[in-house]
């Protein structure tokens, strides 16, 4: 016995097997006693819950759900409200980091000293702190009846009230359609080798084509519009509240101006660090080769510091999916507040952790295989890559 | 040389009107990107400088009613309030020890912030002496201080202690993590690595709300503890998953040679790993793992979802209460501050740090 725990290969055999085995048993012996506790509770373990009816309400859901419909329509509406604020605050963070950081970048003081405040202040306070503060900003916001109008849009303390056109709901998918593509034609006509014309002089093209495609948008908008109604449902106050439009819920808002402006801020960080990554010989050669500034800024610059940036702003991306589960805070009905709202009311504790589980792992891989298919496609490939 | 130098007149010195033209006016839209940005800066300065100063009040005589006249910041409410937002419900009397047991672990993270405290032994002694003097100051019930339980820490106090203990249990962790992760044994590194991606693909709430309320159904009775500790114990285990992968990409820039040499030497794997791997690794480890303890400062805050009364939720209580209601602002904005004062220190001294460390290698 003695030698044989001399022996190299048994003792790594043997502890492995403890090691594996000990985690193994831990994780066991607490799904034991768990199922046993709830046992005691009257709750039998299983998943027939999830056919079950709730009996309680989502504030927010995008397709409708009330008290009768079962726990996995509201597991499903809870998935799909964090993708859609996800969505929302991933896009203005963007848009945010991007002036931010191209500020930061500028050679002008004035631009940078504006970007760096922005970033210091930002980024050093926590988020969540963040969204209490909007919260509070925003329900202590007048009531519908005090709230002053302006372009036919409300910002009151139960939320932000904007006009929308009047149409069916297959109308506003074309014409979210139409708005799409004006974002992606001009992408990818800068792109694809298909027209004569040089790269980096198609900029009155991709105009064109951005314009046209919005002109689109418009008129399937107004083709599509009801008859007997006007255009725009613009909300108007009717006895002590706002009537017509479209209601944005204060958590909602909250959580997407939070999002918007904490992520802009580390986004901000990365599209600077992405520029500063462009070497300088690359720009000194194209500004040799006789490219306006701007010609330099689209083909050269930017292009390399995409590369750079990508695989740290997937990261980010994933990171500020993961904080829309500060939803809770504000009572904003995302995936983890369904969970948390299931485990207080139906007790079902095991199998609402394991679906929050399984719910955030396919949804950080689903991000991260997108990005990595993104990452290879942008990837410099073979003579590119000779600096 | 005499003639050549004659010859060649230095350019006369830009007067202040040029190089104001140079810097901010070269182009048109140079231009209106300057007078943007100044419109900008003005804009904000004189709006913060006006409300936070000039049309403020700052004594809490008036009262609420004081604030109602005045058009800017009621600073009143910190000044009748701040002992809540910063001690939360600890008694009354005995606040000075939770001020004291502050001022500790801020004097133990300056010291731990001075190179000539960085080896692994001084490090533990000043952390594990500066949270024991912050439990005895906290807790009392020893030399004649009265005892106060954890269910009445509250404040700033309760921010710092989640966070010491955090880093205080999860930075040992850390680093078993990736030493497992990078064993040569396949079981052991395959299930560490799924534990540490496991934990770092889910958000830190979901996992602190598993501690703190599912936990004590999967556990025995005995092994339950109190729910401050659970949370901390899973607030390392977040701390030590992001960690470790840190600890392991600078275990990775160690050259191979180091570690075969320090074999070839006849070092064990334990001398081999504290005396060769670990001291480069965290060398190279260092600006990561202090950006990833700002980042663990910034979400001890999270606590508060789950129902601890730390700073943010005691700022919650200084306003939301009857008179006091219409002053959140200036609560979130003082909070806010003291945030910022640890955390933008700590991320300065970081940038420094990698500043001061790229010139070695130069």
């Amino acid at each position: 016995m003695g030698s044989l725990l001399r022996n190299q290969k048994v003792r790594n055999a043997l502890l492995q097997i403890f090691y594996v085995g000990a985690l193994g048993a831990m994780v066991l012996a607490g799904i034991l006693i768990a199922r046993r506790n709830l046992a005691a509770q009257g709750i039998t373990s299983g998943f027939d819950f999830l056919f079950k009816s709730t009996g309680w309400d989502m504030n927010f859901s995008l397709l409708p759900a009330t008290a009768m419909d079962p726990y996995w329509w509201f597991f499903l509406n809870g998935i799909i409200n964090t993708l859609f604020l996800g969505t929302f605050g991933l896009v203005l963070a963007t848009v945010v980091g991007t002036i931010v950081g191209l500020a930061r970048t500028s050679s002008n003081d004035l631009a940078r000293l504006l970007g760096r405040t922005y970033v210091d202040i930002f980024r050093n306070i926590p988020l969540i702190l963040q969204v209490f503060f909007w919260y509070a900003v925003i329900t202590h916001l007048p009531s519908p009846r005090a709230a002053e109008e302006s372009w036919g849009t409300f910002l009151t303390s139960r939320g932000l009230y904007v006009p929308v056109p009047n149409v069916g709901a297959w109308t506003l998918a074309a014409a979210g359609a139409a708005v799409l593509a004006a974002a992606v034609l001009p992408l990818w006509l800068g792109r694809t080798h298909r027209i004569d014309r040089p790269l980096g002089q198609r900029l009155p093209l991709q105009l064109a084509a951005a314009a046209a495609a919005l002109a689109c948008a418009v008129l399937i908008l107004l083709a599509g519009r009801l008859p007997d109604v006007p255009f725009l449902d613009v909300p108007a106050l009717k006895g002590l509240n706002l009537r017509g439009g479209l209601r944005i819920p204060p958590e909602f808002a909250t959580l997407v101006v939070a999002i918007a402006i904490y992520g802009g801020s580390y986004i901000a960080e990365i599209v600077r660090g992405g520029f500063k990554a462009v070497g300088k010989g690359q720009m000194e050669a194209a500004n040799s080769l006789g490219l306006t500034a701007w010609q330099v800024f689209m083909l050269v610059r930017l292009p390399l510091a995409l590369r750079a940036m990508l695989p740290i702003l997937a990261n980010q991306y994933v990171w500020l999916m993961k904080a829309t589960t500060m939803g809770i805070a504000v009572g904003f009905t995302d995936f983890f507040m369904i969970v948390a709202l299931t485990i207080n009311h139906s007790g079902q504790t095991l199998e609402a952790i394991g679906i929050l589980m399984g719910g955030f792992l396919v949804i950080n891989l689903t991000l991260a295989a997108i990005f990595n298919r993104i990452n290879k496609a942008i990837a410099l490939k073979g003579n590119q890559l000779r600096g | 040389m005499d003639g050549l130098e004659m010859t060649v007149a230095a350019p006369p010195p830009p007067t202040i009107a040029e190089d104001l033209k140079r810097r901010y006016f070269a182009s048109p839209l140079q231009a209106l990107v300057s007078l943007f940005s100044l419109a900008v800066i003005a804009f904000v300065v004189w709006k913060v400088l006006n409300w936070a100063f000039l049309s403020a009040v700052f004594t809490a005589s008036g009262g609420p009613e004081a604030c109602h006249a005045a058009a800017g910041a009621c600073w009143s409410v910190i000044a009748e309030r701040w002992r809540i937002i910063l001690f939360g419900l600890y008694p009354f009397e005995e606040q000075w020890r939770s001020a004291l047991a502050c001022v500790a672990v801020v004097a133990m993270t300056v010291l731990s912030c001075i190179p000539a405290f960085w080896t692994g032994r001084r490090l533990a002694v000043v952390w594990v002496a500066g949270t024991a003097l912050f439990y005895v100051l906290m807790k009392g019930g020893i030399l004649g201080l009265p005892y106060v339980g954890e269910e009445s820490w509250g404040g700033l106090a309760l921010t710092l202690f989640i966070f010491v203990t955090t880093c205080l249990i999860g930075f040992p962790l850390s680093i078993c993590l990736a030493l497992m992760r990078r064993s040569d044994l396949p079981w052991i590194s395959r299930t560490t690595g799924l534990i540490i991606d496991s934990v770092r693909s889910l958000p830190l709430i979901t996992i602190l709300f598993t501690f703190a309320i599912v936990l004590p159904f999967a556990l025995p009775q005995w092994l339950q503890g109190d729910k401050l500790y659970r949370v901390i114990l899973g607030s390392a285990l977040f701390f030590s998953a992001y960690q470790a992968e840190i600890v392991r990409g600078g275990m990775q820039g160690v050259p191979k040679g180091q570690e075969e040499a320090a074999r070839a030497l006849g070092l064990g794997y334990w001398r081999s790993v504290s005396l060769v791997l670990l001291p480069q690794a965290m060398r190279n480890a260092l600006p990561a793992t202090i950006n990833q303890f700002v980042i663990s400062f910034k979400e001890t805050s999270l606590v508060v979802i789950i129902g601890f009364f730390e700073i943010l939720a005691s700022g919650n209580a200084a306003y939301g209460t009857g008179e006091w209601r219409f002053a959140y602002v200036e609560v979130y904005v003082f909070i806010a501050l003291i945030y910022f004062v640890f955390v933008f220190s700590l991320s300065r001294y970081g940038a420094y740090l990698e500043r001061r460390m790229a010139v070695g290698e130069r």
